[in-house]
């Protein structure tokens, strides 16, 4: 079957709403990065037999969904009973039976696996009342845990594919190209520069040939916003792709994924072919005379390859290194043709937009930053997780209400936005509106999403160190400011952080930084000191408490710190004597216990043990 | 055309051409390590920064490489201000770093007033200075035998897996391009070694000296339409064999004048 009018799409997506429409019960089980590897995979199988076996009526096996990522990811597996809109948290292959037999068959909610408000312990069943859902608001992943991600069907059945007819039965190119523009999209993988604006500039550059390209080479540490995209709403990807590509005049179009996302090649994949099936990719796309392929290129690692300039130069089969832009891509991009390149969240967010209109659109969110974004909220917060905010929500709100504040109810000391060269905010900062320029007035960034929080035990020294070390390994090596800048900046936090350092090396790091900034040929080396500049900015005392007293504060820095045992506190229970692998520490039974310095490394594994806080950091 | 402005000066330039040879025609001397001219300009080195700015720019500057920044209508160039000249300051405190012992490194860091390093040195510094000249030469001339390995602090030049590269014909356009003489090779005899391989030299029939290794000989001949004779003798022999040739026509000419 091809589809081929819009007409055809809307009787098509109506059977299969009346089938749906059938099923009393659904059961949604995750099948996202973290629930899969919590074990879903086990659970939904289990589900599927246990199914088979007992015949229930109104509901077949196929009402398990394999769904994307529900995002909650803290709690994972989870499984949500629909319509009932329940959400079983932490489920094992052993709640599955209970499960079907107590909220399958009847009504019941198992009051043992639905979330627990933290402070109150009361009981939250339906997952719209959780507070980690009810701050979201859902566009770019809004049908995560709601489709099964492999099934062009059940894409359709929710919506999908409408505003792609949309755009291509009764719109002009120009038409959509407005549309974007007026809806104000900020380009969502970090640069914030405005899609329509790109597309306009693209169109306008006279060629034979021009390309869409989809960046899916999320390279930040903690972020994993577009893999649940790619993984769990593959025809979303798509679907934004062909408007785009209808908009610019592209036939063709790339999807460059990193190799470390190898569902989500597999999932475009069978969307790509799902979608060529019927006629929505491919040739003569809804019986028109608009034609798009879409090919899918897997990246080899290199976080560099996110850079525009060097995924384009990787997708072509060179190697992935940044060159200068002061042609820009939308003139001369892949093989020098113009070439719109957006990220995974953009194409998701356009589909929204046709089908809503743009004045749907910039009612969410915040003047000139228009709509959600997607955050990978993580670190020491109690609800890690996806999560997708109007712009201008403030951060206390994603750290205290959707990400239920520090764990173990610790100070709040920073949360690092941006990724690996973004920025850390710090406690004067939980009121900022989260938007592409309010971070960036205040010395980080929004970047693809990155959200870390950290508490007073972490050492800002210690992130800007770690955030060095990862930028210089990461560094493409092409120009001198990135390739040596970097190496020097890490090789002098290094010194810092052990107490090597004189106060005069801030100073020197302070210029070095600002040369590296107007000096890198492309933007990860433009923004590669970030992670100093930011910590001094907000942590300066905490950089010269390092120097000049030579101590930690936060208890990280090794070299600054040693352990000692409160002989106060101690019960002499040999518990840390068990796990203190170097046999640093002596005592008897019920007497406190000693740490020889000589002996100890400083690796923590006792604090660990202890239950009874007795080991200082000091 | 289109004309801009570099020190002062109101110059004329090709639309599109790089900024840095219109500033080398008037005479200015931009360092550039990573310029070649047999290769595309590559932007690694950032010595030819240079500061932009337009008027209708409200006085906002930018930095850009002037190798591969084209040339504008009403651009205003400055090749040595304050903060370009600061900047290349940092850049080759940061390249002898790296590259210490570096004569070609030295003396331009000594230009700027640098005799010393203020960072930490490298462990073990080499004369690579990482311009990928010879990289980027070897790929202009078909072979791509050689290539930059690794990312960011441990790049270096290398042949795939660091082995004697097979695609390697032995041209030595590596090493003649090679601006700080690191890359090394041996002509003995009829042997010639570079990148751990050996060749063998071609023997001139005339004068009996090697000319170019066998098969940069039969690569010439195959892919660039030299005919396999002209490789039997050597430049030298070429030479003589020109001038006894222009020398006969010279002969001819004049006597067919006087006739």
């Amino acid at each position: 079957m091809r589809i081929e009018s819009e007409k055809q799409l809307r009787d098509y997506r109506k059977k299969l709403a009346d089938a749906d429409k059938k099923l009393t019960k659904k059961i949604m089980v995750c099948h996202g990065p973290g629930c899969l590897a919590s074990g879903a995979e086990k659970v939904s199988e289990e589900f599927e037999k246990q199914l088979k076996r007992k015949k229930i009526t109104g509901v077949t096996v196929g009402s398990i969904k394999k769904t994307g990522c529900h995002s909650f990811c803290e709690k994972s597996p989870l499984v949500a009973i629909e319509p009932a809109q329940i959400l079983y948290t932490r489920v094992k292959v052993k709640d599955v039976a209970e499960i079907i037999e107590k909220s399958i068959k009847g009504d019941e909610i198992i009051e043992r696996l639905v979330y627990h408000d933290p402070h109150s312990n009361d009981a939250i069943p339906k997952y719209p009342d959780i507070p980690f859902y009810k701050h979201q608001t859902r566009i770019a992943l809004r049908n995560l845990g709601k489709i099964n991600a492999c099934d062009i069907d059940d894409y359709i059945r929710v919506g999908g594919y409408e505003a792609a007819a949309k755009a291509l039965l009764k719109m002009t190119p120009e038409g959509v190209i407005d549309e974007v523009t007026k809806a104000n999209l900020r380009g969502r993988g970090g640069g914030g520069f405005p899609a329509g604006r790109k597309w306009k500039s693209c169109r306008a550059v006279e060629s034979d040939v021009r390309y869409v390209v989809c960046n899916g080479d999320e390279g930040d540490p903690g972020a994993f916003m577009d893999r649940a995209i790619m993984e769990g709403d593959p025809h979303t990807v798509l679907e934004g792709m062909i408007i785009a590509a209808f908009a610019v005049g592209a036939k063709d179009g790339y999807i460059y994924v990193r190799e470390e996302y190898p569902l989500a090649v597999v999932n475009l994949q069978k969307a790509i072919e799902q979608a060529e099936a019927i006629g929505l990719l491919g040739d003569n796309i809804l019986g028109t005379d608009f034609s798009l392929h879409l090919h899918i290129n897997r990246g080899a690692g290199a976080f560099v390859c996110g850079e525009s300039s060097a995924l384009m130069l990787s997708v072509a089969g060179n190697v992935g290194e940044p060159r200068a832009k002061y042609i820009r891509s939308v003139v001369k991009g892949l093989w020098d043709k113009p070439t719109v390149l957006n990220n995974v969240e953009t194409y998701a967010n356009v589909p929204m937009i046709i089908a809503n209109g743009a004045d749907w659109f910039t009612s969410v969110g915040a003047p000139k930053n228009a709509g959600t974004k997607a955050f990978s909220l993580v670190g020491k917060v109690r609800h890690t997780g996806l999560i997708e905010v109007p712009m201008g929500t403030p951060l206390r709100t994603i750290i205290y209400d959707i990400g239920g504040g520090i764990l173990k109810d610790r100070p709040f000391k920073a949360v690092q936005t941006g990724g690996p060269s973004g920025g850390c905010l710090a406690e004067q900062h939980l009121d900022l509106s989260v938007d592409f320029d309010t971070l960036t007035k205040h010395g980080s960034m929004m970047g693809s999403g990155g959200m870390i929080v950290m508490d007073d035990r972490t050492c800002m020294v210690d992130v800007a160190k770690y955030f060095l070390s990862f930028l210089v390994s990461e560094s493409c090596g092409k120009c001198i400011p990135c390739r040596e800048g970097l190496y020097q900046l890490h090789k002098l936090a290094i010194a810092i952080s052990e107490g090597r350092a004189q106060e005069s090396d801030i100073e020197k790091m302070e210029h070095l930084s600002e040369m590296v900034v107007t000096g890198s040929l492309c933007g990860l080396g433009k923004s590669g000191p970030n992670p100093f500049l930011s910590t001094i900015a907000n942590f300066r005392d905490e950089y010269l408490t390092h120097i000049r007293d030579h101590k930690c504060s936060a208890g990280v820095c090794k070299e600054l710190i040693k352990y000692e045992i409160d002989a106060e506190k101690c019960d002499g229970c040999m518990a840390c004597i068990a796990a203190c692998a170097f046999n640093a520490i002596s005592g008897k039974k019920t007497k406190p216990h000693v740490i020889d310095q000589e002996l100890c490394t400083k690796c923590g594994a006792c604090v660990a043990a202890c239950t009874r806080e007795a080991i200082m950091v000091l | 055309m289109v004309s801009l402005t570099i020190n002062g000066k109101v110059v004329r330039a090709e639309e599109g051409e790089y900024l840095l040879a219109v500033i080398r025609r008037m005479g200015i001397d931009v360092p550039a390590l990573c310029d070649h001219a047999a290769v595309e300009p590559y932007g690694g080195c950032r010595l030819c920064m240079v500061e932009i700015t337009k008027e209708s720019w409200d006085g906002w500057k930018n930095y850009v490489t002037a190798c591969l920044y084209p040339a504008e209508q009403d651009l205003i160039v400055n090749t040595h201000s304050e903060k370009v000249i600061e900047l290349r300051t940092s850049l080759l405190d940061l390249f002898l770093a790296r590259n210490p012992e570096t004569p070609l490194i030295q003396k331009l860091a000594a230009d700027h007033g640098l005799t010393k390093t203020s960072f930490e040195v490298v462990p073990e510094p080499n004369d690579c200075i990482l311009c990928g000249i010879c990289t980027r030469v070897c790929d202009e001339m078909g072979f791509a035998a050689i290539s930059m390995v690794n990312r960011g602090h441990g790049r270096e030049v290398a042949p795939p897996l660091n082995e004697a590269p097979p695609d390697c014909v032995g041209c030595l356009a590596c090493a003649q391009a090679c601006p700080t003489n690191y890359i090394k090779f041996e002509d003995i005899g009829t042997t010639r070694k570079i990148w751990g391989r050996e060749f063998e030299l071609l023997t001139c029939e005339k004068t009996g000296r090697p000319t170019i290794t066998r098969e940069f000989a039969a690569f010439l001949s195959k892919h660039r339409d030299i005919p396999e004779e002209y490789f039997k003798v050597n430049d030298e022999a070429h030479r003589d064999e020109l001038a006894s040739t222009m020398g006969r026509i010279t002969r001819w000419s004049v006597q067919e004048e006087t006739k």
